[in-house]
């Protein structure tokens, strides 16, 4: 039977057909819909989690593997440097029941903040790397991936990328077959890595990657096909599908398991062809060692390793490399200016009530990972940083301890965020006698990448009900004596509130208790409108930054709009009423 | 349509339906026994941002994307989300809008406005441009949200596939309890000139 599934789909698939037993992740675009996909789907046979952040994630699926279950950790691109602790150990350990890491990466950082590619760390970790073209490849590979594991006593890097992983194709879809393990075994030079041990598992790894680099030259997912000589093309993941469709009647060597690269293939298929180009995006990963092996080859110097590719940067690339005529280039259409629509804070956003209380007191604003990231763009404009998962506390700690800055430097993050990463930065700022203001805008859910669970919601992915952490409570045990709440619809209490603990020369948290519009439940209110009589068009309700407000045809004395509110797009959370200095916008009353 | 892959990007702005639309598509080409691929971006673009799906489908698709002045068809659920993604349209492809305005937030700030006679600025480079008052349709049938049935409705008399099929898709793919209501406005488009 064949289904339209999304590469994300496909791993899930996978995993529930290859007998998959565990699978743990933290939310990340674009890789969030792996287990999503399994915990909706296939929880009667694979247990699934959201875990606390993506070290403990990997943490726990090593721990599953150890104790015989088939295991899967999935995370993007980013959520890897949290867990490159457990990795790179894990190199050396290896492996109970076959173990996967999911990386999925994100060229052109649709939604991400940087472009780094991953595939560096199977090499960093000495680990094989298997990289899929299409949906049908993120399930085939998983069987793969699974048994290298199991045979070779390591974890496999799976990496996908975000076209990969949100591309949608026909996939052949199968049973699931299961396989036995045994549960866990003590076995001291393998798992306890202290230096005596470890030093000898090195020396395993090493050995174990030759080992690899023989299979790589067997791996049914490197393949030649051969077509015109004068050319050949090295690629993979998402680049192959481009350089086949730009390139058909060239030769390709695709890579499928492409670390350890198959070294003696290459060789012999650039013996083969006059020319050798590598296409790959972003960083040269095939390139280099290519080069390195004295094969010759070009590949950043025509596809440049800035964004994701496409079929029209491949054959610009192929035309200024003389490999494709002038006449090839498709002419390019001019694009039209067409004004932007930069994402923003929904209607009734819970967040937005404290940005509009932080503009009015003109202070930094450490910001972090997360939808709130958005009020940094016009016309909010209220926030200062945005960098990795949980900074925002050591950030405004650190510029507090610098001493340079006269304004005063409040740290902001969400619930999720905060549980992931901030809650061991509070510590330290406790500890090291900061005197920050830390605001946790807790709105219930991860919300940025859909509204997945955490442990401050009191139910797991899996649907069931489970203890929440009080934030309140974790944060008075952290040692901060001022937490506070406040609502967040409630604008002179937010205000004042903030300004107080700002004042304070003490540590403290402020924590808002609305929750988000749109997770777990749609949140609709009595919606508002724009008495147009008293509506002078000054322009304050503009300045929020609300979707639910625009410019009414109606215009002041000085041709200037004033505002309407979308019925229909308003939740009622009054901010444009408490803005409002002439009082114009109220309930509408039924009739 | 000519032979070879065909090319459909549908454009328009979040909660527009976009996705709906394009899974209909891949179905279908499911029905004509044809490889199909599509391809969105997910994540920061929910927050009331651009949204686009490109949907592929042939004999063997390889890319996900549909190259730069690749689309057969434009589907359009915002006029002006038309004009910016005109250029993907190949030389006398055609284009189809519904007439629906979306203002976002940012004009407010007055640095933007919203584009003028979008209309005539797309005609004048896409000639065989239609543009459905796909809205006003959907009030009447008693729902904003089918805007995307009906555009849809209008591209499947360019898709040589039964009308019986397309119902049955439609069907399918609608979110629960609402398959006839999506039907109607299936057939409401299919019967636009």
């Amino acid at each position: 039977m064949e289904k339209l599934l999304s590469g994300n789909e496909a791993v899930a698939r996978g995993v529930y057909e290859h007998g998959g037993e565990f699978a743990s992740a933290y939310p990340g675009t674009p890789s969030t819909e792996i287990l999503e996909t399994i915990g909706r789907y296939f929880k009667d046979d694979v247990y699934a989690e959201w875990s606390i952040n993506e070290k403990v994630a990997l943490e726990a699926a090593v721990g599953a593997s150890w104790g015989g279950a088939r295991s899967l950790a999935a995370m993007k691109h980013v959520g890897v440097n949290v867990a490159a602790d457990p990795l790179m150990t894990l190199s050396y350990t290896g492996v109970g029941a076959g173990l996967i890491l999911i990386s999925a990466d994100d060229p052109s950082l649709h939604s991400s903040q940087n472009e780094q590619d991953n595939r560096y760390y199977a090499k960093f970790a000495q680990i094989p790397m298997l990289e899929p073209a299409d949906s049908q490849e993120s399930l085939d590979m998983i069987k793969d991936a699974f048994e290298i594991s199991e045979q070779f006593d390591t974890p496999v890097l799976f990496r996908m990328t975000t076209r990969i992983s949100h591309s949608k194709g026909l996939v052949k879809i199968g049973e699931r077959r299961t396989v036995e393990h045994k549960g866990f075994e003590r076995n001291i030079p393998k798992y306890v890595m202290v230096p005596a041990n470890a030093h000898v598992r090195h020396k395993i790894v090493i050995e174990r990657l030759e080992k690899l680099r023989a299979y790589a030259e067997t791996s049914p997912h490197n393949k030649i096909e051969w077509g015109d000589k004068k050319v050949g093309i090295i690629s993979g993941s998402v680049a192959y599908q481009y350089a086949k469709e730009v390139m058909p009647h060239a030769s390709h060597l695709k890579l499928g398991f492409s670390y350890p690269i198959p070294m003696n293939m290459i060789m012999d298929f650039a013996r083969q062809v006059e020319r050798l180009y590598v296409v790959e995006e972003l960083e040269p990963f095939y390139e280099e060692q290519i080069l390195a092996a004295g094969i010759p080859c070009e590949g950043k110097k025509w596809f440049s390793n800035y964004m994701e590719l496409n079929v029209e940067r491949i054959r610009d690339g192929f035309i200024e490399a003389g490999v494709l005529p002038k006449s090839a280039a498709i002419e390019k259409q001019a694009e039209e200016s067409v004004l932007p629509r930069p994402p923003v804070l929904c209607p009734g956003c819970s967040h937005r009530g404290v940005m509009i209380a932080l503009k009015k007191l003109g202070v930094f604003a450490m910001s972090d990972i997360g939808c709130y990231a958005l009020a940094a763009l016009p016309p909010l404009e209220t926030l200062d940083t945005c960098h990795c998962m949980g900074a925002s506390v050591s950030h405004a700690f650190g510029v507090e301890k610098a001493k340079k800055t006269k304004k005063k430097t409040v740290a902001l993050l969400g619930d999720s965020t905060f549980l992931h990463s901030g809650i061991t930065a509070l510590a330290n700022v406790v500890y090291n006698r900061g005197t920050q203001v830390t605001i946790i805008v807790d709105n219930r859910t991860t919300a940025m990448t859909g509204g997945q669970d955490h442990p401050g919601t009191s139910r797991t992915l899996m649907g069931e009900k489970t203890s929440a952490i009080d934030l309140v409570q974790l944060c008075k045990a952290l040692g901060v004596e001022h937490v506070r709440t406040i609502d967040p619809y409630n604008l002179e209490e937010t205000l004042s509130v903030l300004k107080e603990e700002i004042e304070r020369d003490a540590p403290s948290v402020v924590i808002t208790t609305r929750p988000c519009m749109l997770f777990p439940t749609k949140v609709k209110g009595k919606p508002l409108y724009v008495v147009l009589e008293k509506c002078t068009a000054c322009g304050a309700c503009f300045r929020i930054g609300c979707p639910a407000i625009s410019f009414s045809p109606e215009k002041n004395e000085k041709g200037r709009p004033k505002s309407q509110i979308d019925v229909e797009l308003c939740t009622g959370c009054t901010l444009c009423e408490q803005v409002c200095p002439e009082e114009a916008i109220e309930e509408i009353k039924k009739a | 349509m000519k032979n070879g892959t065909t090319n459909i990007l549908i454009v328009g702005v979040g909660g527009q339906g976009v996705l709906l639309a394009s899974e209909i598509l891949c179905e279908v080409a499911k029905l004509l026994g044809l490889d199909a691929k599509k391809s969105e971006v997910h994540g920061m673009s929910q927050r009331g941002g651009v949204v686009t799906s490109h949907v592929r489908f042939g004999k063997k698709v390889y890319s996900p994307l549909i190259p730069l002045g690749e689309a057969d068809v434009i589907l359009a659920f915002e006029i002006a989300e038309a004009l910016r993604w005109v250029h993907y349209l190949k030389p006398g492809g055609t284009l189809i809008a519904s007439d629906q305005k979306v203002i976002p937030p940012i004009t407010t700030t007055g640095k933007f406005s919203y584009p003028e006679d979008v209309e005539g600025k797309i005609r004048a480079r896409a000639p065989k441009t239609k543009v459905i008052q796909a809205y006003d349709i959907a009030k009447k049938l008693g729902n904003a949200r089918l805007v995307n049935t009906i555009l849809v409705g209008v591209l499947s008399q360019e898709i040589d596939l039964e009308e019986s099929k397309w119902l049955q898709v439609v069907e399918r793919m609608a979110p629960k309890g609402t398959g006839e209501i999506n039907k109607k406005a299936f057939l409401e488009g299919r019967a636009i000139k």
